[in-house]
């Protein structure tokens, strides 16, 4: 059983004592574990239950490549499922509950896929939830429903923030052990920027753990004192608790910081996204051990031999009294011989290759330890914990020679650098045949803008194996880095540590080596995913060759350790069984983020108030007073209605719509755009901006213009003023201004740049406000300043002046057939005009209205509408708006495609009235239904809908729509059938689209 | 996410503050033109895997468009320059040729 | 006009920087030819300042002047002299392509004050803050929405936005703001 040692452990402080929960259990650890060596610490071995089998799962490993012991941490707001244990720092409060069971860990029903394991094979599940199809919705989806997954999803809103910051550097040094270390050394002598980030809380990684000594000293206190000499220079920021999460094109990374993970509620916090721009990246990210494929390689107690010496040296915890080492390398004697310095036995060390020479086997040797060459584990006691092991010889079948009696097993298949960041943007790698591992391939870097390579790899993770390799390639990799961002590399030398004499490895995948089917059917190489030796044999055998069709058949290393440890065994063998070298077989993609990443950090700032922008109007505070309800028009909020104390929307609508019709209306139309245009040859340019011709527009006069895209459909619409020789102002619709005015700035710039024409966008300079109905005029005459009559100011036509004392621009324009005056002031003083003109208008019967009504309004007249009448396949000529196409005009934005065939075509669907028989309201959207089927059997349709409103000025349903040959068909009646279930349809006759006002008798006044 | 230089500012600028614009140079047919120039204007668009010429604007920067020769395959820029010409300074060529002696041309 | 407000009235937030809205801030854009001798002579008389070179900005007794681009500059100037300004540049440079039009109420201006101002712009641009020194300016995004700044000193920074999302920019620099927030202790 794991248990806390009486002294020990480089990383805790027991003088403070920290209390936690584990499946409601009370626990304590120390400041400074993590909650795996909290757990192990109080015993607890068993912390999970695999993802398809529910095998029993303990603690593999020590760090972020763990594949088995995620919780669910923490409650309500600050639940969250899959938290790994092994990179979760302890503090006061802790909750966590395991995972994947039921009804509870010890005791789980879905073990019960153990005993049928034999039946679900790799490809289980494309196999058998193929036929009948019935079965998937009603069989399989309910059971895989019910026993898969992973975590439980949370049910609260997370109470934490978030947020993200950009940062610059020359160098980013990824990695805080003694490679990054050395490397940061390195680069921040040399006076260049360098941020260097550490993924745990503590500097020095796995060097003050393995021991030896760094110029002289041991590695503890060169970690110590380097860290000081860093946090010394002002070029260096040094960032714990941040992880590397991933490399992007043009030296763009993403650091992953744990602000307030281990102290939650205090405020800061929970994660920040560090979005980082270096020109230089060196990636110092290790190395991690491989898993050995035993039978009985999952069984909690079984677990990496450097995890094991980590618990020991880091925490004090040692994870069994008795602890077998297996290996196939020397690395796994420092676990033996740590373990035995702490007092705990150590039965045998196992070594698979043929000869333990070398000094390491001699010091296990020396200490008392039994060390047998050439042997193996033919197979794991115990259920949900290691009682022993049978060993055999490894070049065998397994016969088994000898139990020895045990709780725990140190396995060591060898180390694995760790490439992911190099490879995230396309760094190749090579294949090491004396190490057996994938490195980075130097000359292969991945490439920057400048086609120069932007990423170095530093010490184990470049597949230096020993300490003073780390060392001298971690010191070269920051010297390389600032060569490459033009500085001056530092001629300090690199740190230095007394040459190891080790012996090779061997590359031992399976053990023992000729191990039958019951064997390999009980050898894990995906712990969380239940991927055993035996699935991907299989998966070989059925024809899966390539090594990303096999990850998706067998779900090998798909799991959320995204294959850290079983990437390469798996690889292994599956190059085994097609008979092949492994790097023919190569390796599957790595992809970020490192280690999965939170949401809310991706998210940063972006939520609730701030989820996105919302534009605002000067009047917009006014709106909301008023309890207005509000609705999108691309970011701006608009107010659809005022609805007043027991009043449905649709009642607020008809009482603005027919206020405005018979008094007074005012409406907030600040959102149109407004673009100024200015230039001698600015009139030629509106000339091919808008369909219709804007240069003889006289001074004084406003004219409806349309924009049609170079595709000739129509794009945008609005009333364009001319202001004086030179300069026009352009209305564009709601929320269209920044992209018109782009449109505009892209043809002058890219086609036209010897025309001389300036465009500024003015749009929110103003406020702007609509005064509708036929008590408009006496409003303007109350507030006084200038001439309004019919007479000085027409329709169509604008002037400047005041108003009230308001600095005034007033257009005679109308979108709603009424007399109606549309007023620009300075925004600044948009609301106190719009609270004047209330005040000013009480006496008219003054009502603010809403866009509804406005849209009413409009469609009664039967004025089209950018993105209800048009879709972007529209044309002009579609809608009946041939009188605004210039036929005087050579050319204008557009023009050339209405020539093209499908656009001239006479079976092109035209702008019609509709109304309804029974006088109710169409469905938006419906489609008309001719006679007979299309080629594919579906009845042909013949038109829809593209407006629908109750009028509740004719009080009755009208409607607009494209209609095939429609003009022409003026009385007859069409049907639309509904589909909301009724099977009813909607008899409508096609009529003019102009319901109200034929004559425009009320606008002309 | 990309870098490119704006040849109007001099900002090294963020992909975020740019909007892509598809293909640059491309010369416009307009009314009399025949139809396969049209259709070749309005639609036909190159997308090697390989050098390619752009259209981009410094959207949230100075509001300039620009053109950007770059690699779609290394993503290796070779070179921003000004949107006011028809067809890539001989500077920028030289700098595709430096790179890809094999390479054909933009046409 | 007495009854002028600015987007957000002179709003302030007390972080671990000061956020504040600067309340009504006059800004003419001028397009025109940079390079006109009578461009220059017409900005010099509005404003006091020269003409700032690519990416900067530029002081004189009577406002600011910001390259915006290689035919665009923003005047920063007293909001009541801003009509007037827009007046005598359009008559100065009545015989030249040019375009002077009053912006004022178009824009949000904030100053970001404290010894952190820089790293709360960082925390929402993806511009380079630590390299821009007092008389460059940027033009670049704040989260989702363009913005300009410039650092007025080592410890303030002037942001310009649009007027209609001058609230969530007040949102998004006081969220940045927080105390607690700290990136550098």
């Amino acid at each position: 059983m794991s248990t806390r040692l009486a002294s020990g452990g480089r990383l805790i402080d027991r003088s403070k004592v920290k209390n936690f929960t584990f499946n409601g259990k009370k626990m304590q650890g120390y400041e400074g574990d993590t909650l795996a060596a909290a757990l192990l610490g109080t015993g607890q071995t068993l912390v999970g239950r695999s993802f398809k089998y529910h095998r029993p799962r303990g603690i593999l490993a020590s760090g972020a490549e763990e594949p088995n012991a995620l919780v669910n941490m923490g409650t309500g707001g600050r639940f969250e499922p899959n938290q790994r244990v092994t990179t979760t720092e302890l503090f006061d409060g802790l909750t966590a509950t395991s995972q994947n069971h039921w009804p509870s860990l010890e005791f789980d029903v879905g073990v019960v896929n153990n005993y049928v394991s034999r039946f679900l094979p790799a490809g289980f599940y494309y196999k058998t939830f193929m036929f009948p199809r019935a079965g998937w919705k009603h069989v399989f989806e309910p059971i895989v429903r019910q026993s898969a997954g992973l975590g439980q999803v949370p049910t609260e809103g997370d109470v934490d923030r978030y947020e993200h910051f950009y940062h610059h550097t020359d160098v980013l040094i990824v990695g805080g052990g003694v490679a990054g270390l050395a490397a940061a050394m390195a680069a921040g002598q040399s006076g260049k920027s360098v941020l260097l980030m550490e993924q745990t809380a503590h500097w020095g990684g796995r060097a003050p753990v393995d021991g030896g000594t760094i110029d002289g000293k041991n590695c503890g206190t060169w970690v110590d004192e380097t860290v000081a000499a860093l946090e010394a220079m002002d070029n260096v920021t040094l960032r714990i608790r941040t992880m590397g999460s991933g490399v992007y094109d043009h030296g763009y990374a993403l650091g992953y910081e744990r602000v307030a993970d281990h102290t939650p509620g205090d405020g800061r916090p929970r994660h920040r996204l560090w979005r980082i721009r270096a020109q230089q990246i060196v990636t110092a990210t290790g190395a991690i051990e491989r898993t050995l494929s035993f039978a009985g390689n999952d069984i909690p107690g079984v677990m990496l031999a450097s995890a094991v010496r980590d618990y020991v040296v880091n925490w004090g915890v040692s994870v069994g009294d008795r602890t077998v080492v297996v290996t196939n390398n020397d690395d796994a004697y420092r676990t033996a011989l740590a373990l035995k310095g702490a007092g705990l036995d150590v039965p045998v060390i196992l070594d698979a290759r043929p000869e333990a020479t070398g000094p390491l086997a001699e010091a296990a040797r020396a200490a008392g330890i039994r060390v047998e060459a050439g042997k193996a584990i033919a197979k794991v006691h115990g259920g949900k914990k290691v009682t022993g092991v049978s060993i055999c010889a490894q070049v065998g079948e397994g016969a088994a020679l000898e139990e020895i009696k045990c709780d725990a097993v140190a396995m060591s298949g060898g180390w694995s650098p760790v490439v992911h960041l190099w490879s995230h943007c396309g760094g190749k790698l090579i294949w090491d045949e004396a190490h057996a591992h994938f490195r980075p391939d130097p000359d292969r870097a991945p490439t920057s803008h400048d086609g120069k390579g932007f990423v170095i790899t530093a010490g184990a993770a470049s597949g230096a194996m020993s300490l003073a390799d780390v060392l001298t390639d971690g010191d070269a990799a920051g010297k390389s880095a600032v060569t490459a961002v033009g500085g001056e590399a530092s001629k300090a030398v690199a740190p230095k540590s007394d040459a190891e004499e080790t012996q090779p490895m061997a590359a031992v995948w399976i053990m023992p080596q000729g191990a039958g089917p019951k064997k390999r059917m009980k050898m894990w190489l995906d712990f969380q995913n239940d991927v055993k030796v035996s699935d991907v044999q299989l998966a070989a055998r059925e024809g899966y060759e390539s090594v990303e069709h096999t990850k998706r058949y067998t779900t090998l290393g798909m799991a959320t350790d995204q294959g850290k440890l079983s990437n390469i065994n798996g690889l292994a063998v599956l190059s085994d069984a097609l008979n092949q070298e492994i790097p023919t077989t190569g390796t599957t993609t790595f992809r970020p983020p490192y280690t999965p990443i939170s949401l809310g950090a991706i998210a940063g700032e972006a939520r609730a108030e701030i989820f996105q922008p919302i534009r605002r109007t000067p009047m917009h505070e006014w709106h909301e007073e008023q309890g207005a309800y509000m609705e999108p028009v691309g970011h701006w909020r608009r107010p659809y209605t005022y609805p007043r104390k027991g009043e449905s929307h649709a009642e607020a609508v008809n009482r603005e719509v027919l206020n405005t019709r018979e008094r007074l209306g005012l409406l907030d139309a600040s959102t149109l755009g407004k673009l100024i245009v200015k230039g001698a040859d600015a009139g030629k340019f509106l000339d091919m901006m808008y369909t219709n011709m804007m240069s003889n527009l006289a001074v004084g006069k406003c004219r409806y213009g349309l924009m049609c895209s170079e595709n000739g459909f129509l794009s945008d619409d609005g009333v364009v003023a001319r202001i004086d020789e030179d300069t026009w102002l352009c209305h564009t619709t709601s929320g269209g201004a920044d992209r018109i005015h782009g449109h505009m700035e892209e043809w002058l710039q890219c086609e036209w740049w010897d025309w001389n024409v300036y465009v500024a966008n003015v749009t929110e300079q103003l406020a702007q406000v609509a005064v509708v109905g036929p008590n408009a005029r006496k409003l303007l005459e109350k507030l006084g300043g200038m001439d309004v009559s019919k007479e000085t100011l027409p329709f169509m036509q604008w002037k400047d002046g005041t108003l009230g004392g308001f600095e005034a621009r007033v257009y005679r324009i109308s979108f709603s057939g009424e007399l109606s005056y549309e007023i620009a002031v300075p925004a600044s003083q948009g609301r106190a005009f719009w609270d004047k003109l209330h005040e000013a208008g009480e006496e008219f019967g003054a009502m603010a209205y809403g866009t509804e009504a406005l849209h009413i309004m409009r469609a009664e007249k039967g004025f089209i509408m950018i993105g209800d009448e048009t879709d972007g396949t529209v044309i002009p000529q579609d809608l009946g708006l041939n009188w605004a196409i210039s036929k005087k005009k050579e050319d204008f934005i557009g023009k050339r495609a209405h020539t093209r065939t499908h656009m001239a075509d006479p079976e092109r669907w035209k702008l019609v009235g509709l109304e309804t028989l029974d006088g109710s309201v169409l469905p938006d959207g419906a489609y008309a239904q001719g006679d007979g089927e299309n080629a594919n059997g579906q009845k042909v349709v013949i038109g829809r809908v593209t407006s629908t409103y109750y009028s509740p000025t004719l009080k009755k349903g009208i409607a607009m729509g494209l209609v095939l040959h429609g003009p022409d068909r003026m009385g007859e009646v069409i049907s639309f059938p509904t589909v909301d279930g009724t099977n009813t349809v909607i008899k409508a006759r096609i009529c003019d689209p102009v319901f109200y006002d034929k004559d425009g008798e009320k606008q002309n006044v | 996410m990309l870098i490119l230089e704006c040849p109007y500012c001099g900002v090294m600028a963020d992909e975020t503050d740019l909007h892509g614009d598809g293909e640059a140079h491309l010369k416009r047919f307009g009314p009399g033109s025949s139809d396969d120039d049209f259709e070749g204007y309005l639609f036909m668009r190159k997308n090697p895997k390989g050098v390619h010429f752009e259209r981009w604007r410094h959207a949230s920067g100075c509001g300039k468009f620009f053109h950007a020769a770059r690699n779609t395959m290394t993503l290796e820029v070779y070179g921003t320059y000004l949107a006011q010409t028809l067809e890539p300074p001989k500077a920028i060529i030289d700098a595709v040729k430096a790179k890809h002696p094999e390479w054909e041309g933009y046409k | 006009m007495s009854n002028a407000v600015s987007t957000l009235n002179g709003a302030s937030f007390e972080g671990y920087v000061r956020v504040e809205e600067q309340g009504l801030v006059g800004m003419i854009t001028l397009r025109g030819d940079l390079t006109s001798k009578a461009l220059a002579k017409a900005v010099k008389s509005a404003t006091g300042a020269a003409m700032p070179g690519q990416g900067e900005i530029a002081s004189g007794d009577k406002g600011r002047v910001g390259w915006m681009s290689p035919d665009e500059l923003l005047l920063i100037v007293d909001h009541a002299a801003a009509n007037d300004m827009v007046a005598a540049l359009t008559k100065a440079l009545a015989g030249e392509h040019a375009l002077a039009v009053n912006v004022s109420d178009a824009r949000t201006v904030f100053r970001i004050i404290g010894a952190a101002a820089r790293e709360v712009v960082a925390k929402v641009s993806p511009a380079d803050v630590n390299a821009l020194s007092p008389g460059q300016l940027r033009r670049t995004r704040i989260a989702q929405i363009p913005a300009a700044f410039h650092m007025i000193d080592e410890e303030t920074a002037e942001l310009v936005c649009f007027r209609s999302v001058g609230k969530y920019a007040f949102d998004l620099l006081k969220d940045a703001a927080l105390p607690g927030g700290e990136v550098y202790l």
